[in-house]
């Protein structure tokens, strides 16, 4: 009964925790844009704001059941698939169930906020809608392939499919995936920018172009409701890469609340550091059309992820 | 204790310090007067700051900016616009074109006072004006929201059947969708 009331605890510290993080990040990340540009910009907090404004709209319109559920489908992906992810490696006010996923269902599972999406921009019958839908499909089938070929390159090399396996052996051993096979870090690296949808990769929201794409006919709670789901996924795909390369976060014989404090640290330090490589890439670039992004990814990405492969293989 | 007066106004408060800081404004950009809003967002005035961004489409946007004169044939689409929105939603009128028709105010085809077709909040006047004048418009706004003096959308509900009559003066061939916002 105390594992069970534990556990629950922890899921609910997890998803508040992945909340946090990703809209804190997203508003980070505005107002660094806005440096950049040589702009004040707003405060890191503004992502808040946006969301309770938008929670607190009076009307809010759907467009048939399917673009009623969409955000709902989102935002219950997102927590499923962080539940399944390790947040810090073996501790126990994180316990979730990260034992018990593994890598190709986490593959399957990541895929499915988007096909929410998906149906949900249909329904609305908007033809940016269906276009950006078009575009953000082609772009997963592009990214996916180079994303897989490193998963698989650490599951050949280390003959497990397990998140948490992964983590502990980078723990014992003390190198990390990054070192011990680069090329497979490289090819997913490569494939995050596509994940991030920042420039030059943001074909599927294309502002001044789609009219924001598939969320065009969406507003008020439903659109709040989006954005809290994609800064779960930015907080995921992150940790998920920590975990899997960059050594993982926490350690697993002390759960103590020091402990616990510095490991989330290490994770904040990471996770941050990981996500500002598809941010600097996109303030340097304009946009890709969709078949140039495809491209892209079946070019070099792939091929290091092939060499990934191979390393694993005669390593 | 929620459905208290006081614990309504607490929550009143947070609602619309939230509204006030997160204005995610729909640029009709009609006249001449777009061209001063890409100055105004970018570098130099930055009203990003403010929490003033651009907003895509109708349904995401809380701000229709209405930037100088409108044409007969684009009102349709402003009312059109206007009723996407989902409220609260507040409406600014941006250059003399809006108030009274500016330069145009004998054209055949423009339209002389823009609260005759929808409600609006705020007007900032000029020929054009500058993103100075701009920002201290969406401020004015602001404080507007913070009162809680700015619904006009359900203005717009209540006297709806005045606002169609006018509307129908000018669009003669109405054939518009009835929207259920």
């Amino acid at each position: 009964m105390e594992d069970l009331a534990l556990k629950i605890f922890g899921a609910i510290l997890t998803t508040i925790l992945g909340f946090t993080v990703g809209m804190t990040y997203g508003g980070i990340v505005r107002k660094l844009t806005a440096r950049v540009q040589n702009r004040y910009g707003p405060p890191f907090y503004q992502n808040f704001l946006d969301l309770l404004k938008l929670q607190s709209k009076n009307s809010n319109i759907a467009h048939g059941f399917m673009g009623h559920m969409a955000p709902v489908w989102i935002i219950i992906a997102a927590v499923t698939v962080l539940m399944f992810i390790p947040i810090l490696n073996g501790n126990l006010w994180f316990p979730n169930m990260s034992f018990h996923g593994d890598l190709i269902f986490l593959l399957y599972m990541m895929v499915f906020g988007s096909l929410g999406m998906a149906l949900g921009a249909g329904q609305s019958g908007n033809p940016n809608s269906a276009i950006g839908v078009s575009r953000g499909l082609s772009q997963m089938v592009g990214y996916e392939i180079p994303f897989v070929l490193s998963l698989v390159a650490l599951m050949i090399q280390y003959e497990t499919t397990s998140v948490q396996e992964l983590t502990q052996i980078q723990h014992e051993t003390g190198i990390w995936n990054i070192f011990s096979n680069p090329f497979a870090f490289l090819a997913a690296l490569f494939a995050s920018l596509g994940m991030f949808r920042y420039a030059p990769f943001d074909i599927v929201g294309a502002p001044a172009e789609l009219a924001s794409g598939p969320v065009s006919e969406f507003g008020g709670k439903y659109l709040g409701t989006m954005m809290s789901g994609g800064a779960i996924f930015a907080f995921i795909k992150l940790t998920l890469y920590v975990h899997l390369f960059l050594g993982g976060a926490g350690n697993p014989d002390n759960s103590g609340i020091i402990a616990t404090l510095l490991g989330l640290g290490v994770l904040l330090i990471k996770t941050f550091t990981l996500y500002m490589v598809p941010v600097f890439y996109g303030w340097i670039n304009p946009r890709y059309r969709t078949e140039q992004a495809i491209r892209y990814f079946w070019g070099w990405p792939t091929a290091l992820g092939i060499i990934g492969v191979i390393w694993a293989v005669y390593s | 204790m929620i459905n208290d007066k006081d614990s309504q106004k607490i929550v009143d408060f947070i609602k619309n310090f939230a509204r006030k800081q997160s204005l995610f404004v729909m640029a009709y950009g009609t006249g001449c007067g777009a061209i001063e809003i890409p100055s105004t967002m970018t570098s130099r005035y930055d009203a990003e700051r403010f929490g003033i961004r651009g907003a895509a489409t109708p349904r995401q946007a809380d701000v229709l900016l209405i930037t100088g004169y409108l044409a007969t044939k684009t009102l349709k689409r402003v009312i059109r616009v206007y009723e996407q929105m989902q409220e609260p939603k507040y409406v600014i009128g941006f250059g003399s074109c809006t108030i009274n028709g500016g330069m145009y105010f004998d054209s055949y085809n423009t339209i002389n006072a823009l609260e005759q077709y929808i409600p609006v909040d705020v007007y900032i006047n000029g020929c054009m004006p500058r993103p100075e004048s701009v920002i201290s418009g969406f401020i004015k706004l602001q404080e507007l929201i913070k009162q809680g003096k700015a619904d006009n959308g359900k203005k717009y509900l209540e006297n709806l059947e005045w606002y169609r009559t006018n509307q129908k003066k000018i669009i003669k061939n109405w054939k518009m969708p009835d929207y259920n916002w």
